[in-house]
C-alpha cells in the first residue's frame, strides 16, 4: 500500500517539478526584451555640421549618444586622478572627414546618468555621484570605473552609422579601447 | 466529536461557533493574547503601521481607476486627469504619497524601538527577521510605485537602481536589460513595475504581515525592562480578577484601546500633512515628464533611502556596491551579531548604549549627506560616515560579547 502511495506522490511531484521548471522558463522569457526592441535599428548621423567643442546629443536604441568634435587643445582644466593629457591625442577618438570626434554612449559607466559637458573645462561632470571624464570619454575622477562606452559604428564619408561594426570600429575593438 | 445543534438559528453566535469556532479564535487571537503592562507608546507603532498600510491600500485602489500604465499616458493620467479632473482625485494622490513617506518614518521608529529594547532575541528572532522582510518588501513597493508617474525622477531612479544589478565589474548588462525588458527603461519596464506595485508586492506584504503577527504570538511582545514573564501565571491572576497584581493585560479590549489612542494622535498628524504639507512627499523634479536624453542636475532618492544611498556614493563602483549590499543585509543579522544574553533597554547595557546612539546619529548623518550634492568636502564627510556605519556593525559582536550579564529579576 505504502509503495503505491509513495509512487503516486513521486509521480505527482515529478510532473509538478517539470511543470514548475517549464513555467519558470516561460516566466524568464516573458521578461526578455521583445524582438522589436532587440532589432533596435540603426541610426545614421551626418557629422559635417557638428560645431567644434560643442556637445551634440543623438539617440540610439533609446540611449543618448554624445558627440564632440574635439578641438586641437582639449586638455582638461584639472584631473583629480592625475591623467590630464590632451584629449585630442586619445586613441579613442574617431576620425571622420579629417576631423577627430568623440562618439560615445552618454551613460555614465558608474550607474548610468548622463554626464554634463563643460566646454571651457574640456571635461564632463556626472550629476549623480560626481564622476568626471575628459573630452575623449576617459575617466578623470571616480566612481565611474571605466571610460564612456563607444557604440558599434561604421564610417561612410562624413556619415556614421551606429549599430553596425565597420573596420574602424573593429580596429578600436582590437586595440581594446572600445569600452 | 462535531456536534451541531439542529435548533441553532443560522448565523447566530452558537451556529457560528459550532461551524467556525469563533469563541476560540477570539480568545486565542485577542481576548487572551496577553500584553505586558510595562510598555509605552512605542509599542503602538506596529498597529500604526498596519493602519497606514490599510490607508495605502485604499487610496491606491482609487488611484488605480484612472492611472494608465503606458509611457505616453502615465504622466498625464496622474498629473492632469487624477489631479485636476477626477473628483477628489488629488485627495487620494496626496494621501497615498504622504502615507508612503510617513510609513517609513514609523518603520524606522519601530525598528529602532526593537533595537533599543533588545526585542530581537530570546525567542523573538523570527519577529525581527519577518520584520526585516517587511522592510525589504516596503522598500520594493515604494520604489516600484515611484516609477509609475513616469516623471524625470522616476526614469532616472529606475535607470540608476536597475544598473546596480550589473554588479560592478561583473558587467552583467544582459541581466540589467532583462530586468528592464529593454536597453533603457521604457514601456516594458513601466508595465512590469506596475504589475509588481499593484499586485505581486502587496500580496507579499499581506502574507508577511500575517507571518509577522504569527511570530509574535508565542514569544509575546517584549517590555520596557526586558523582564521575562510567566505569561500563563500572570494571565491567571488577571482572569481571577486580580487585575492590579497581574503584570499583563489582554490585547483586546484593554491594550487595543491604548493602540487606538496613539493611532488617533498619529492620524491627526497624518492628515495635517495630507492637507497642509503634502509637498514634502512629492519631489518637484518628478513634475517634469521622463526624458531619456536629459539627466536632472542632481539625482537623489526619497528621504528614506538616503542613508543607504550615501553608503553607495562616496566609494569607487565596486567597493560602493559591496558597502551598499552590506548595508542592505546587515540588519537581518542583528539577532546573531548581538552576542550578549541581555534583553534590556540600551541605557542599561553599558557600551551597547553608546553603540545604539552612534548608529542613530550616523544614520541621520548619512541621510542628511545623501541629499547634498556629491562635491568637495561632502564627499569626504560622506566617506567617514559610511565607514563608521560599517565599523559599527563589525564592532557589534565584540562590544556585546564584553557586556556583563544583567542579573535576572
Ligand atoms: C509595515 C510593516 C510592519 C507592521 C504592520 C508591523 C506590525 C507589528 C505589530 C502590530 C507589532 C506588535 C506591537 C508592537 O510591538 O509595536 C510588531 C512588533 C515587532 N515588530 Fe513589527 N511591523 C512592521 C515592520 C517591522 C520591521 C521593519 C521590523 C524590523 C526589522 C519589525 C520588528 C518588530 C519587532 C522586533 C517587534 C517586537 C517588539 C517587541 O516585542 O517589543 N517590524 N510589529
Ligand atoms: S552615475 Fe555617474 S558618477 Fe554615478
Amino acid at each position: 500500500m505504502s509503495d503505491r502511495r509513495d509512487f503516486m506522490g513521486m509521480a505527482l511531484g515529478g510532473f509538478a517539478g517539470l511543470g514548475a521548471l517549464g513555467a519558470l522558463y516561460a516566466a524568464k522569457r516573458t521578461w526578455d526584451p521583445l524582438p522589436s526592441v532587440k532589432a533596435g535599428g540603426f541610426t545614421t548621423l551626418d557629422l559635417s555640421n557638428v560645431p567644434e567643442n560643442t556637445l551634440v546629443v543623438e539617440k540610439w536604441r533609446g540611449k543618448p549618444v554624445l558627440i564632440i568634435k574635439v578641438p586641437k587643445n582639449a586638455k582638461p582644466n584639472s584631473a583629480p586622478n592625475g591623467h590630464n593629457e590632451n584629449a585630442y591625442d586619445d586613441k579613442r577618438l574617431v576620425t571622420v572627414g579629417g576631423h577627430k570626434y568623440m562618439i560615445v554612449i552618454g551613460l555614465c559607466t558608474h550607474l548610468g546618468c548622463i554626464p554634463d559637458y563643460f566646454p571651457e573645462k574640456n571635461k564632463f561632470i556626472c550629476p549623480c555621484h560626481g564622476g568626471q571624464f575628459n573630452a575623449a570619454g576617459e575617466v578623470l575622477k571616480a566612481p565611474p570605473p571605466s571610460p564612456l562606452v563607444i557604440p558599434p559604428f561604421k564610417i561612410t564619408g562624413t556619415k556614421v552609422v551606429l549599430g553596425e561594426e565597420g573596420p574602424e570600429y573593429k580596429k578600436l575593438l582590437a586595440a581594446g579601447v572600445v569600452s | 466529536m462535531a456536534h451541531f445543534d439542529p435548533n441553532a438559528k443560522p448565523f447566530s453566535h452558537k451556529w457560528l461557533n459550532e461551524r467556525l469556532g469563533v469563541d476560540t479564535l477570539k480568545r486565542v487571537l485577542s481576548t487572551e493574547y496577553w500584553i505586558p503592562k510595562n510598555i509605552n507608546f512605542l509599542w503602538a507603532m506596529g498597529m500604526v503601521l498596519a493602519a497606514t498600510f490599510g490607508v495605502l491600500l485604499i487610496s491606491g485602489i482609487f488611484l488605480l481607476m484612472y492611472y494608465v500604465p503606458t509611457t505616453k499616458e502615465a504622466f498625464d493620467s496622474v498629473n492632469y486627469t487624477i489631479m485636476s479632473q477626477v473628483g477628489y482625485g488629488w485627495l487620494w494622490r496626496h494621501v497615498h504619497a504622504v502615507a508612503a513617506s510617513v510609513v517609513f518614518l514609523i518603520i524606522y521608529i519601530h525598528m529602532l524601538t526593537g533595537i533599543y529594547y533588545g526585542s530581537y532575541k530570546r525567542g523573538r528572532e523570527l519577529i525581527w527577521i519577518s520584520g526585516m522582510l517587511l522592510f525589504v518588501a516596503f522598500s520594493a513597493e515604494a520604489f516600484s510605485g515611484y516609477m509609475l508617474p513616469w516623471g524625470q525622477m522616476s526614469y532616472w531612479a529606475g535607470m540608476v537602481i536597475t544598473n546596480l544589478f550589473s554588479l560592478g565589474s561583473l558587467n552583467l548588462n544582459g541581466l540589467v536589460e532583462w530586468i528592464r525588458g529593454d536597453y533603457v527603461p521604457g514601456q516594458a519596464f513601466l508595465g512590469r513595475f506596475f504589475m509588481l506595485h499593484v499586485v505581486l508586492i502587496p500580496l507579499f506584504i499581506i502574507g508577511l504581515i500575517v507571518l509577522h503577527f504569527g511570530t509574535l504570538r508565542l514569544p509575546h511582545v517584549n517590555n520596557q525592562d526586558g523582564e521575562e514573564f510567566d505569561f500563563e501565571a500572570e494571565a491567571e491572576k488577571w482572569k481571577a480578577g486580580k487585575k492590579k497584581e497581574a503584570k499583563v493585560i489582554p490585547f483586546n479590549p484593554v491594550f487595543l484601546s491604548k493602540d487606538v489612542f496613539v493611532m488617533g494622535i498619529y492620524f491627526i498628524f497624518f492628515f495635517y500633512l495630507v492637507f497642509y504639507h503634502f509637498e514634502f512627499a512629492m519631489d518637484p523634479v518628478n513634475f517634469d515628464p521622463a526624458n531619456g536624453l536629459k539627466t536632472p542636475p542632481h539625482i537623489y532618492p526619497e528621504w528614506y533611502f538616503l542613508w543607504s544611498y550615501e553608503i553607495l556614493r562616496p566609494f569607487s563602483k565596486n567597493i560602493g556596491l559591496i558597502a551598499f549590499g552590506f548595508a542592505q543585509v546587515i540588519f537581518f543579522l542583528l539577532p546573531f551579531l548581538d552576542r550578549s544574553p541581555n534583553v534590556a533597554p540600551a541605557n542599561r547595557r553599558g557600551i551597547f548604549k553608546i553603540w545604539f546612539w552612534l548608529l542613530v546619529v550616523d544614520m541621520v548623518g548619512l541621510t542628511i549627506l545623501g541629499k547634498l550634492p556629491p562635491v568637495g568636502t561632502w564627499t569626504i564627510v560622506g566617506t567617514v560616515f559610511a565607514d563608521i556605519f560599517i565599523a559599527l556593525w563589525i564592532a557589534l559582536p565584540f562590544v556585546t560579547k564584553m557586556e556583563k550579564p544583567i542579573g535576572g529579576k
